[in-house]
């Protein structure tokens, strides 16, 4: 399998304060790739780094078989980016935005075939200040798709969404998985990322502290929580053993046990045990 | 693949610039409002009096709103432009494309040269149907006109591009360029004849680009009687093709090397 992008021990440092510190990575081609970490981990500057945005002090990187510090027209050709920033100032309707920013590529996506695929059919030519946010950023998803990019950076893309137009969303991204299209997702939505990535990566400390599928995340927990109710009272146990916790239990009660649940940790419980742990 | 040409872009990177232009009721009311507004005040105060023999202060000051109008489109308005979008990321979102850079500044370029174009003609409008002014007949003042034209846009908009580069952010630049170009306008021979400004004022305005273009423009509008009226008692082509072409050159290298996509913390 080829690799869309490749960093070695990349370093970024803001004053004397490292905030990209000896970071690797390596993202393959076709691969929805997540991000997640806490804020000043130095995933957006590391993001930022990749889309030619940055200079990094230190490290190798590689994006699309090509260093980043020096972006080309060509390779901008190949990339499609959607910053974590959206402009309110906006004065072209989706359509005109769209058509404008398609004239830059080579071979662009027409507008209506875009304006579907985000969902804004009967908003393509509303006056920009009509739509509303998560309107405006499912158009930046439209824009960073317009040039058919083979790998697409998306920069907490739901942040502000209702939960619907978050289901909506995470429809479009699998979409380009099926295009062959890598996309790096940078989220603070765990649920966001367990349900697109194929890979997630935590940063924290400007290094890389876990990467792995959502499935290998999960199940580095290795306890999971069983409750019950025992005499009107509520019982709690973590256990690396919950069929032995449970045998036991049937063993010793008759008839149902009350509100009985065996929990297997969530993503969440892991990513907050890797960040705390590595603080 | 097919890629697109440079002047394709160029020319879209226009097309677009120009829609946000219209339908931006700010710049709109800046550019358009403000030059004809001054000018029907101006001349309603000192619209009779006379600069000198046949040259009546309305006159004079068409010829300074003009050149004021070149600069308030190239430079300031561009500038401050500029720094909202960089403030905005809009600039950054472009950078993340494959527009090449010098392509960007051509449709900046073209925009300030056509906007320029529809005020000029507003304000020269203005002139001919309240202030009985005439307009050039010879071929030659429209050449002179055309020249000051081009080289005092041009030479607006590079310093504008590279001056956006020193604004931290929007706010401040409206709070610095302001009275900058207001000092400018009031020294150039824009709203006090150059004339009776202090001479020691008058060799600081010489510095700028304002003052030549503003000459350029009373050379092309006033009779050619006032040509002995001028403080040097010539309209001086030869220097002012020469400083504005220097602030031109200077100012694209300056701009280029400048230019920032991003806000400056953001590197």
């Amino acid at each position: 399998m080829s690799t869309a992008i490749e960093v070695a021990g990349l370093r970024k440092v803001y004053g004397d304060k490292p905030a990209v510190d000896g970071l690797d990575l390596e993202i393959r081609t076709g691969e929805v790739f997540a991000l997640l970490g806490p804020n000043g981990a130095g995933k957006s500057t590391t993001v930022e780094i990749l889309e030619g945005f940055r200079q990094r002090n230190g490290g190798e990187v590689s994006v699309l078989g090509h260093d980043p510090a020096h972006p080309t027209r060509e390779w901008r050709e190949r990339l499609g980016i959607m910053l974590q920033s959206t402009s309110d100032q906006f004065l072209l309707t989706p359509r005109e935005a769209i058509t404008h920013m398609g004239r830059l590529y080579p071979n662009p996506r027409s507008a209506d075939e875009l304006l579907h695929a985000v969902g804004l059919d009967d908003k393509a030519d509303a006056k920009p200040r009509t739509l509303s946010g998560g309107m405006r950023r499912r158009l930046d998803v439209a824009l960073a798709l317009v040039g058919r990019p083979e790998l697409v950076f998306l920069d907490e893309p739901t942040t502000g969404f209702d939960p619907e137009a978050r289901r909506q969303f995470w429809s479009l991204i699998e979409s380009l998985r099926d295009d062959n299209i890598t996309v790096v997702l940078t989220t603070h939505y765990l649920d966001e990322a367990e349900y697109l990535a194929d890979r997630i990566a935590i940063i924290n400390a400007g290094q890389v502290a876990a990467l792995d599928t959502p499935g290998g995340l999960r199940a580095r927990a290795t306890d999971a929580v069983v409750t019950w109710r025992e005499n009107g009272e509520e019982r709690r146990e973590v256990t690396a053993t919950p069929t032995a916790t449970l045998r036991e239990l049937l063993a010793t009660t008759e008839g149902e046990i009350e509100d009985l649940s065996v929990v297997k940790p969530s993503l969440e419980d892991v990513y907050f045990q890797i960040i705390g742990g590595a603080q | 693949m097919n890629r697109p040409s440079w002047t394709a872009i160029a020319v879209d990177r226009t097309r677009v610039e120009l829609k946000e232009f219209f339908r931006s009721k700010e710049q709109m009311i800046f550019i358009f409002a403000f030059p004809l507004i001054f000018m029907a005040l101006f001349g309603a105060i000192f619209g009779g009096e006379e600069v000198a023999q046949g040259v009546s202060f309305a006159q004079y000051f068409l010829a300074g709103m003009i050149a004021t109008g070149i600069m308030n489109t190239g430079f300031q308005s561009l500038a401050l432009g500029l720094a909202t979008d960089r403030d905005q990321d809009i600039l950054k979102r472009l950078h993340g494309t494959p527009l090449p850079t010098t392509a960007f500044f051509a449709g900046r370029l073209a925009t300030a040269l056509l906007v320029s174009i529809v005020q000029l003609a507003a304000l020269i409008v203005l002139g001919v149907v309240a202030y009985d002014i005439t307009i050039p007949t010879t071929a030659d003042a429209w050449l002179t006109f055309t020249w000051v034209f081009l080289l005092g846009t041009g030479a607006s908009v590079v310093l504008g591009i590279a001056v956006s580069s020193l604004l931290r952010n929007a706010r401040a630049g409206s709070a610095i360029l302001t009275p900058v170009t207001l000092f400018l306008q009031f020294i150039s021979g824009v709203f006090i004849v150059y004339s009776q400004v202090p001479s020691f004022l008058q060799n600081v305005a010489a510095v700028f680009p304002l003052k030549w273009l503003a000459q350029g423009m009373r050379s092309v509008f006033l009779p050619p009687e006032f040509e002995v009226a001028e403080v040097s008692g010539s309209w001086q082509h030869g220097p002012t093709a020469i400083i504005m072409g220097v602030w031109f050159v200077v100012g694209t290298i300056w701009a280029v090397r400048s230019f920032r996509w991003q806000r400056p913390e953001d590197k």
